[in-house]
């Protein structure tokens, strides 16, 4: 069996019953109570059937006849599971009102296999576009907007709230929160098709003013930092051939020609964490890899395999994303 | 054949000291495991797994993913060659895993983000893997 986790991904993976934020505890709450419910019921069911069993003559008569059944079988489970459902209901209603003025939203849209990310203004228009990493200011609620573009997904970040349902043409909205700066994992809850385990996301909380520079870095246009690792010579080459390759067909950068919108948006891909939707960390050897294979890394992605690119061209597109900082 | 002097047998049995010697050294280090000295190989595949080095690689010890991009690393220990090119030998190796690029121009592996002592720890964990 294979066992290893996504490897060197902060956050992952992610603790489910490890709440980190005011919408999460309720959540814990709402499954310890069905939990614990559920085992009181079945520990009552099972003495109940070993008595009719094994018990006694006298016992066994106490657990027949026709009163047990309208009170234990239909009055009790009646009463419970409604009141369990109006429980459920208020406590995942005050997480999905609608936006209220003020408060910061983000828009999440499952598509097969990763996230879209957008942040939005106040009207709700897109300010800047990411993808497969959100980034939030710690200790204020994020109203999620949560979307899907082709089948159904759900949005999970157990340590910061409960699972919602991306709906084709649907707008479903869940706030979260996050009481300190820190990675969260996340993961797609419903089975959406082939690399369905493999789309993950990551979730980052920064301190307010930590926040407001990374969003100010994040709007501005692609800008290379060359590096040791990266030259400029090198990226100048990756370059060419993101541009030769018909990369942008599926990928934007803005800035450059790039403006694909089937796929990532890659303006800021080298300073992401993750790639491949929160599966593989990222680095310059990671990217090659994904470059160059990505469909044995992610079977049935819908990024093709680049066998046409010599090695050292793939090390140059590697060296040109990762240098988009 | 006439006499030897002494000279000549002692010549002679240098020669086939020094030829003995050749030849032990070449069984011997076709044998020798390839020590890295300080070196903590289980260090090593903890530090492979948080790189992501099996993105491209198939490495035993990593049960994902399995990258088929570069080469499958299952028995590296046991081969003469790094990437075809270079002599399998802990400095070669070191200085590989870190800047590969500096050493083959034209291969896909790019510099991996590593320490020397991680490389280091790296490379003695693939010298473990000498089964296919």
């Amino acid at each position: 069996m294979k066992t290893d986790a996504p490897p060197g991904i902060a956050g992952w993976p992610p603790p489910v019953l490890d709440p980190a934020g005011p919408f999460a505890g309720p959540i814990q709450t709402v499954a310890w109570v069905l939990f614990i419910m559920a085992a009181v019921v079945m520990v009552v069911v099972a003495v109940a059937l070993g008595i009719a069993l094994f018990g006694p003559r006298k016992w066994k008569r106490r657990v027949g006849g026709e009163r047990l059944i309208w009170i234990a079988g239909l009055v009790f489970p009646v009463v419970v599971l409604t009141g369990l459902l109006v429980y459920g209901l208020t406590t995942t209603a005050r997480v999905a009102d609608a936006p209220k003025p003020g408060e910061m939203r983000v828009r999440v849209t499952g598509e097969m296999w990763w996230w879209r990310v957008a942040y939005l203004d106040g009207q709700g228009r897109e300010v800047v576009q990411d993808a497969n990493e959100v980034h939030i200011p710690a200790g204020q609620p994020v109203v999620f907007e949560l979307e899907s573009a082709d089948v159904i997904h759900s949005f999970w970040v157990p340590r910061l709230g409960g699972k919602t349902d991306m709906i084709p043409g649907r707008r479903n909205f869940m706030r979260l929160q996050a009481d300190a700066p820190g990675t969260y994992g996340g993961q797609c809850a419903e089975y959406c098709g082939g690399p369905h385990a493999l789309m993950g996301l990551v979730v980052v909380a920064h301190a307010p003013d930590d926040y407001a520079a990374w969003l100010a870095r994040q709007s501005r246009p692609a800008a290379v930092v060359p590096s040791a690792q990266g030259p400029l010579a090198l990226i100048e080459q990756g370059r060419n051939v993101f541009a030769a390759s018909g990369c942008a067909a599926c990928h934007t950068i803005r800035g450059t020609e790039a403006n694909g919108l089937a796929g990532p948006d890659l303006t800021h891909v080298g300073s992401r964490q993750t790639l491949g939707a929160g599966i593989l960390p990222n680095n310059q050897g990671t990217m090659a890899g994904w470059i160059s294979d990505s469909q044995s890394l992610k079977p049935g992605n819908r990024m093709p395999s680049y066998a046409v690119l010599s090695g050292q061209d793939v090390r140059a597109v590697a060296a040109y994303l990762e240098s988009l900082k | 054949m006439g006499f030897r002097t002494a000279g000549e047998a002692m010549g002679r049995r240098a020669t086939a000291c020094a030829l003995a010697l050749a030849l032990c050294a070449c069984v011997d280090k076709s044998d020798l495991p390839r020590p890295v000295v300080q070196a903590d190989a289980a260090a090593g595949l903890a530090v492979i797994k948080e790189v992501g080095c099996a993105a491209c690689h198939r490495i035993p010890g990593v049960a994902w993913p399995e990258g088929r991009s570069g080469s499958n690393l299952a028995g590296f220990g046991a081969r003469p060659l790094i990437a075809g090119r270079l002599p399998n030998q802990p400095d070669t190796l070191i200085r590989w895993l870190i800047d590969a690029p500096s050493m083959d121009p034209g291969t896909a592996m790019p510099p991996m983000p590593l320490t020397q002592d991680q490389a280091r720890d790296v490379a003695a964990y693939l010298y473990t893997l000498d089964e296919d």
